[in-house]
């Protein structure tokens, strides 16, 4: 058995718990097993789950566990594993997921293996690969422990529809004290989160200041994407630091990565190169990312990026 | 107040990466190493701090062999004021983690610091392993950290914002950017460093459940499609019917 264990915020599933229940149905499937998915805190709509390949629907309820504390929740996911006998339990790897997945690691005894980016395989060992050196190059890990766990990298795979709604069932479990006392939370609303966003509009240095980076919230506006920098943007304070992408800053894989006046050193390659498609517009035909690019633009960015803007909106209201 | 600082050695951010021909082993010929960014900028530089404030002891813990020992003295050219490295050959972050806990579970470190992943198998868990391992709450991606005896106020990164917690030490925690400011060693740091004591133990013996068996570099991509940059319309095109992203 396949024991998925799905992130809500708020109470709501976002994509991300689609993409690791379909991992986990997939998952399944090369074992010759069931895919169940396990849901903490008080949550709506966990029925959804078996559309995108859940069998079953667990969930532990309670006010105190709308927030998350990485030992109380290792506590609960591990006694459903050992419960239902999970041969491997999968979460998202988030900031939720990384700090579970060690913890559950030593929990379980299991082996783990941090940010996969494919299905496992399991002829004769059991298999699956990772990005490794910031994006430089990817490693095929071999678990050989009974019982393994696996954090799924955002975008690594897409939801897929496969059953239909079922009725989540509650499941008896012992749930602890959290030591973690939350004071306060703040989050931007309405805006993806870089390591979740499907389309990401990012600037360097070639923006020339702060002031300027109004072409590129607009881009990023019509394109409904979320906004990133490079590493010297962020060090100056022109852009905050969440929005860092590179091999210190976020590590990002979206469907479209549009950069504007960024000469692509191997550090930021290395966080972006997992990006499906990437457009790269820059003044100087010598800038190195044009080496990684799939569509390049040579030319002024305070021209080609309006330019772009224009015929995206032209694009969406035909 | 005790503040114990895991650390480990990682290709530099620039270094080319490759591999022996049957992709069984990382090429480590040309590469230089440094100690990873976030465990030495972040991690270790606040735990300075935070003895500077409260007075105390920093320990700088690495598992790996004699050559990392360039990377431990820096550490304590940067300020820490011992340090133990335990002669292994890691393979795993499981076998980090049990090596240092080992240690730990005896010292009565109130913070445990680790940076909030390698920058080499980027996986972030040692210090959840560790949290585990002692049984101790664990803050990942903390941002910043203030003591005021032993309650602990923690920022932390979290998808799309931040999260304020309290909670009261012994506690172990991840540092991300924004927890401090890196810290160049001076003259007189590294000339101290060469005389501050640097134990060396032998790990005990676990045998590793999770391993990498194989490494390939990213599939090449195809070459770029340039497109004139008077002609955005056609960029669009590119994008919604060869490339189906938008």
């Amino acid at each position: 058995m396949v024991l998925v264990f799905v992130e809500t915020k708020n109470g709501k599933f976002k994509k991300a718990a689609f993409e690791a229940v379909t991992y986990g149905y997939k998952t399944a499937q090369v074992l010759g097993t069931e895919c169940v998915a396990l849901t903490i805190g008080n949550t709506e709509g966990g029925g959804q789950l078996g559309k995108y390949g859940a069998s079953k629907v667990y969930q532990v309820t309670g006010d105190s566990l709308n927030s998350f504390d990485s030992q109380s929740f290792t506590s609960i996911i591990s006694e459903v594993a050992q419960k239902l006998a999970a041969q491997v339990v999968i979460i998202n790897h988030t900031s939720t997921g990384r700090s579970l997945l060690g913890r559950l690691a030593v929990r379980l005894e299991a082996g783990s293996v941090a940010g996969v980016n494919a299905v496992p395989t399991n002829n004769g060992s059991f298999k699956v690969s990772k990005a490794v050196f910031s994006g430089k190059a990817i490693a095929t890990y071999e678990v050989s422990s009974p019982i393994k766990v696996l954090s799924v990298m955002g975008n690594a795979i897409q939801p897929e529809e496969i059953g239909g709604e079922i009725s989540p069932e509650n499941i008896e479990v012992n749930i602890p004290n959290s030591k973690i006392r939350i004071k306060e939370l703040k989050t931007e609303e309405g805006i993806v989160p870089l390591p979740e966003a499907e389309l990401v509009v990012s600037a360097g240095r070639g923006m020339k200041g702060p002031e300027n980076w109004g072409i590129i919230e607009e881009l990023a506006d019509v394109l409904g994407a979320t906004t990133a920098c490079s590493r010297p943007v962020a060090d100056t304070g022109w852009r905050p630091h969440h929005e860092h992408v590179g091999q210190t800053g976020v590590a990002i894989r979206p469907n479209l990565y549009i950069a504007a006046g960024i000469s692509g050193a191997i550090q930021h390659l290395a966080g972006v190169n997992s990006s499906k498609v990437i457009v790269v517009i820059n003044k100087d035909p010598e800038a190195p990312f044009f080496k990684a690019a799939d569509y390049g633009i040579v030319g002024d960015l305070f021209d080609v990026v309006p330019r772009l803007t224009e015929s995206l909106k032209k694009f969406k209201a035909s | 107040m005790k503040f114990l600082v895991c650390v480990s050695k990682t290709p530099e951010t620039t270094a080319k990466i490759a591999f022996s021909g049957d992709g069984s082993q990382f090429e480590t010929s040309g590469v230089n190493y440094i100690m990873n960014p976030y465990d030495e900028w972040y991690a270790l530089v606040r735990a300075l701090e935070l003895k500077e404030l409260h007075g105390g002891s920093v320990t700088i813990i690495n598992v790996g062999p004699a050559s990392n020992d360039a990377v431990i003295r820096k550490g304590l050219a940067i300020g820490a004021d011992n340090a133990l490295r335990v002669n292994a050959e890691p393979n795993s972050s499981l076998y980090i983690a049990k090596q240092i806990a080992e240690h730990a579970k005896t010292e009565n470190y109130d913070v445990i610091f680790c940076g909030k992943e390698s920058i080499d198998y980027n996986g972030s868990e040692v210090g959840a392993m560790v949290a585990e391992l002692l049984d101790l709450p664990f803050i990942s991606f903390a941002n910043h950290l203030d003591l005021e005896g032993n309650l602990a106020t923690v920022s932390r990164d979290i998808e799309g914002g931040i999260e304020v917690a309290e909670v009261e030490t012994p506690i172990v925690v991840s540092a991300a950017k924004g927890m401090a400011e890196q810290r160049i060693p001076n003259m007189r740091g590294i000339m101290m460093a060469k005389r501050k004591p640097l134990s060396v133990v032998e790990p005990f013996d676990f045998a590793d459940l999770s391993v990498p068996v194989h490494f390939q570099l990213p599939p090449e991509k195809g070459g770029c499609v340039y497109v004139d940059g008077e002609n955005m319309d056609e960029l669009v095109r590119l994008l919604h019917q060869e490339a189906k992203v938008i």
